[in-house]
């Protein structure tokens, strides 16, 4: 039955539906909603678990790590400044490969200082070995939320579930809760294979010489690049039994045989589609939506990107003095084709900076007029800057 | 017609207080008890600070770029580090053989919890810093939700009374204990309720060469729940109910105390918030909840030994009200 609910509102309930037994979380704009909604349940008794409201983001992630390193499922949240200050913990649960899901509200990182929306806090941390999906819209992210939780535990390495702050935690839309015999199905009792039982003694977080390091590297690479697998058949049964799917790695919308696409993550994609369907030869432009950014879907893009001329890449985040980070990534990933299409790099919506209809058209004209773009950021106003740093 | 006396710019002007360090202007909410505690604070300090700012209302709601409404200089890093950003400051000053002194700020959140690592760094290295805590008892600028330093059984949005919860569960964390087992030269609490202290305890640590702190109990009219021309009332009732007691540490032993010549019941205190409106239903654990409150009062009282045997000018009913000319 379809709710209108809040963004944060249905994440929290999609939390509840896949049981876990520990949450643990610290507020931080966009993302205090969720937890808010979390504390609300548990006040009511809708929502048994053992809520741990800590003293920071640290602690956050440290005693969701604690949890699920003795056997329970676990559930963070967090966004921006509290996404980094996790990120030493976050870089640790994912080495000791422990499976859990935190949700990041996607916001801007300070300074200057910004609560508003774009994609740099979980960009930050792409490298540590979460799994890291971003959702469209918020059924999206609700029934990726359960995903999750299928995902982390079949491969043992965390994930990330991206959504847009505000655009998404901060909308209300007509949402379809799971019912929770159907999530209870596809989301069995966990039992974590490595669990501190002291029938079973074993060290987690031992010291390890370079004799065995790289190996330890090696096996999070292989198991990442594994979980592609996972993470699309986690999409197909969930369509199964929901009658939902998301596309599995990415969704492409469009024509077949088009020559041009335009790829981004997270909400920007309903924009993008929105902006082409308004311009003449719009219908004629592909709209990838990369839902999976790591493992970054390689062979999958490929396959995907093959015959295409051009790619414009639209993120809003940035590397700054590299340019676009996703950009990159694809292009690199392409450059095996045999003929790879040109990817242009565009950055765009920083710090919340409203993402207008208009950005597909100005994407497209940037890539037809041959302004260099490697990369650019879109939608700076240079007018406001001092001309040394135009 | 109205009978109100014509208001000029000019006047209100003039009656600004001199030398304040935080001028007029900024977004805080009426009655904000921190804007109030932050420019007595400002004023009593001086013009030679620096002031280091953690994440939390009074930076969000005193810097809208492009405006400031700070008139010393002002460093706002993070959430969790302002007690560390302080010690650097410091650290410099001294090394170019600067006096001024440095002012640390932050709220409950941003002393209790987040910030407590690096304020209690901050503390054991002896830097000459004057750590300030605004103390709200809750995270105000993220919404409302609860702190450590939250009171027991007060709602927030992540402490909720519901079918089976009171509020928060856990105790307002001592932090003035834990920061006078640094053994620090003087740490003391007030209350934006008595001006004047606020004002004394300001000078009396800005003339100490180590580290010193201040708690101030600034009432938030939004998350506490009364109106904003409340909040000295209600300020007011937090002390004289022993709920707060504003007491001076000095080396880790007890100084000073504010006395209270007749101690109020806690009701007359918690009946005047929304944040504790729950424990007046008529429920058997609302009615426990109070006497756990009431049980927390009566600790402070003997543990500070806050009543007052005889009236006294500095007690709780004579402090600053000469000062302040009714
Ligand atoms: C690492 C990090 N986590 C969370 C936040 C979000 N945040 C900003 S201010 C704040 C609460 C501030 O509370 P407090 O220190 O009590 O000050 P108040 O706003 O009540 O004055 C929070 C949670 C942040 N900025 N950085
Ligand atoms: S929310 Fe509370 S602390 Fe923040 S500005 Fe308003 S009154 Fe002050």
């Amino acid at each position: 039955m379809l709710q209108a609910l809040e963004g944060s509102q249905a994440l929290a309930k999609a939390v509840a539906l896949c049981r876990p037994q520990v949450v643990a979380a610290y507020p931080i704009t966009p993302q205090t909603h969720i937890v808010e909604n979390i504390a609300k349940l548990v006040a009511d008794g809708e929502f048994r678990c053992e809520l741990v409201s800590v003293e920071s983001e640290f602690s956050a992630a440290s005693v969701a790590l604690g949890a699920a390193a003795a056997g329970s499922r676990a559930y963070t949240a967090s966004a921006s400044q509290g996404i980094l200050l996790m990120s030493e913990v976050l870089f640790n649960i994912a080495g000791l490969r422990v499976p859990m899901v935190l949700t990041c509200a996607n916001r801007a990182v300070s300074g200057p200082l910004s609560i508003w929306n774009d994609q740099q806090d979980s960009m930050a941390v792409r490298d540590s070995g979460w799994i890291q999906l971003y959702c469209g819209d918020n059924q999206e992210a609700v029934d990726t939320t359960i995903q999750a939780y299928r995902i982390a535990e079949r491969t043992e390495v965390p994930v990330m579930v991206c959504v847009d702050g505000f655009v998404l935690t901060h909308t209300l839309e007509p949402i379809d809760m799971p019912e929770q015999s159907l999530v209870d199905q596809y989301l069995p009792p966990y039992a974590f294979s490595r669990a501190l039982n002291p029938a079973q003694p074993i060290s987690i977080g031992t010291l390890v010489s370079p004799d065995f390091f790289t190996e330890a590297r090696h096996s999070h690479h292989a198991a990442m690049i594994k979980a592609l697998a996972e993470i699309e058949s986690a999409d197909t049964d969930w369509q199964e039994v929901s009658g939902r799917g998301w596309g599995g790695l990415f969704e492409v919308q469009g024509p077949e045989d088009a020559d041009t696409a335009l790829l981004t993550l997270g909400s920007t994609a309903g924009t993008l589609a929105d902006g082409l369907a308004q311009i003449p030869g719009g219908d004629r432009v592909k709209v990838i939506r990369l839902r999976c950014f790591r493992p970054f879907p390689v062979e999958a893009l490929q396959r995907a990107c093959a015959g295409l001329k051009r790619i414009g890449v639209i993120e809003r985040a940035l590397s700054p003095g590299q340019g676009g980070i996703v950009a990159t990534e694809l292009r690199d990933a392409l450059e095996e084709l045999d003929n790879p299409p040109k990817v242009h790099g565009f950055a765009a919506g920083l710090g919340g900076r409203d993402i207008p209809l208009t950005i597909a058209a100005e994407a497209l004209r940037r890539m037809d007029s041959g302004e260099a773009t490697r990369f650019a950021i879109i939608d700076v106003e240079l007018d406001k800057l001092p001309p040394e740093d135009r | 017609m109205s009978t109100a006396p014509e208001i000029r710019i000019e006047d209100l002007r003039r009656r600004q207080p001199r030398n304040s360090g935080l001028i007029s202007g900024h977004r805080a909410c009426l009655g904000c008890g921190e804007a109030l505690a932050a420019r007595l604070v400002t004023e009593a300090a001086g013009p030679d600070v620096a002031i280091t700012n953690a994440t939390g209302c009074l930076e969000v709601f005193s810097t809208a770029w492009p405006e400031s409404a700070w008139t010393r200089p002002w460093i706002h890093s993070l959430f969790e580090n302002s007690g560390a950003i302080a010690a650097g400051v410091e650290a410099a000053y001294k090394a170019q053989g600067r006096s001024t002194k440095v002012l640390a700020f932050g709220g409950d959140g941003g002393t209790f919890d987040i910030g407590f690592q690096a304020l209690s760094g901050m503390l054991e290295r002896g830097h000459n810093v004057l750590y300030v805590c605004y103390d709200n008892e809750a995270y105000m600028n993220t919404g409302i939700q609860r702190s450590s330093s939250t009171p027991h059984a007060a709602m927030t949005t992540t402490s909720p009374p519901g079918r089976e919860r009171m509020g928060k569960r856990h105790l307002k964390k001592d932090i003035i204990s834990i920061v006078a087992a640094h053994h620090i030269p003087y740490a003391a609490t007030a209350s934006v309720a008595y001006p004047a202290d606020i004002k004394n305890k300001v000078r009396r640590a800005m003339a100490i060469d180590g580290p010193t702190f201040l708690q101030i109990h600034a009432p938030c009219p939004l998350g506490w729940g009364h109106e904003g021309d409340q909040s000295i009332e209600v300020a007011r009732l937090a002390v004289l109910t022993g709920l707060f007691p504003v007491v001076e540490l000095e080396r880790g032993g007890i100084g000073s105390v504010l006395q209270l010549r007749e101690p109020l019941p806690v009701n007359e205190y918690l009946k005047r918030q929304n944040r504790f409106r729950h424990l007046f239903r008529n429920d058997a654990r609302a009615t426990q909840e109070l006497e756990h409150l009431q049980a927390i009062a009566n600790h402070n009282i003997e543990f500070y030994g806050l009543r007052g045997d005889r009236p006294a000018a500095g007690d709780a009913c004579g402090a600053d009200t000469v000062r302040r000319g009714g």
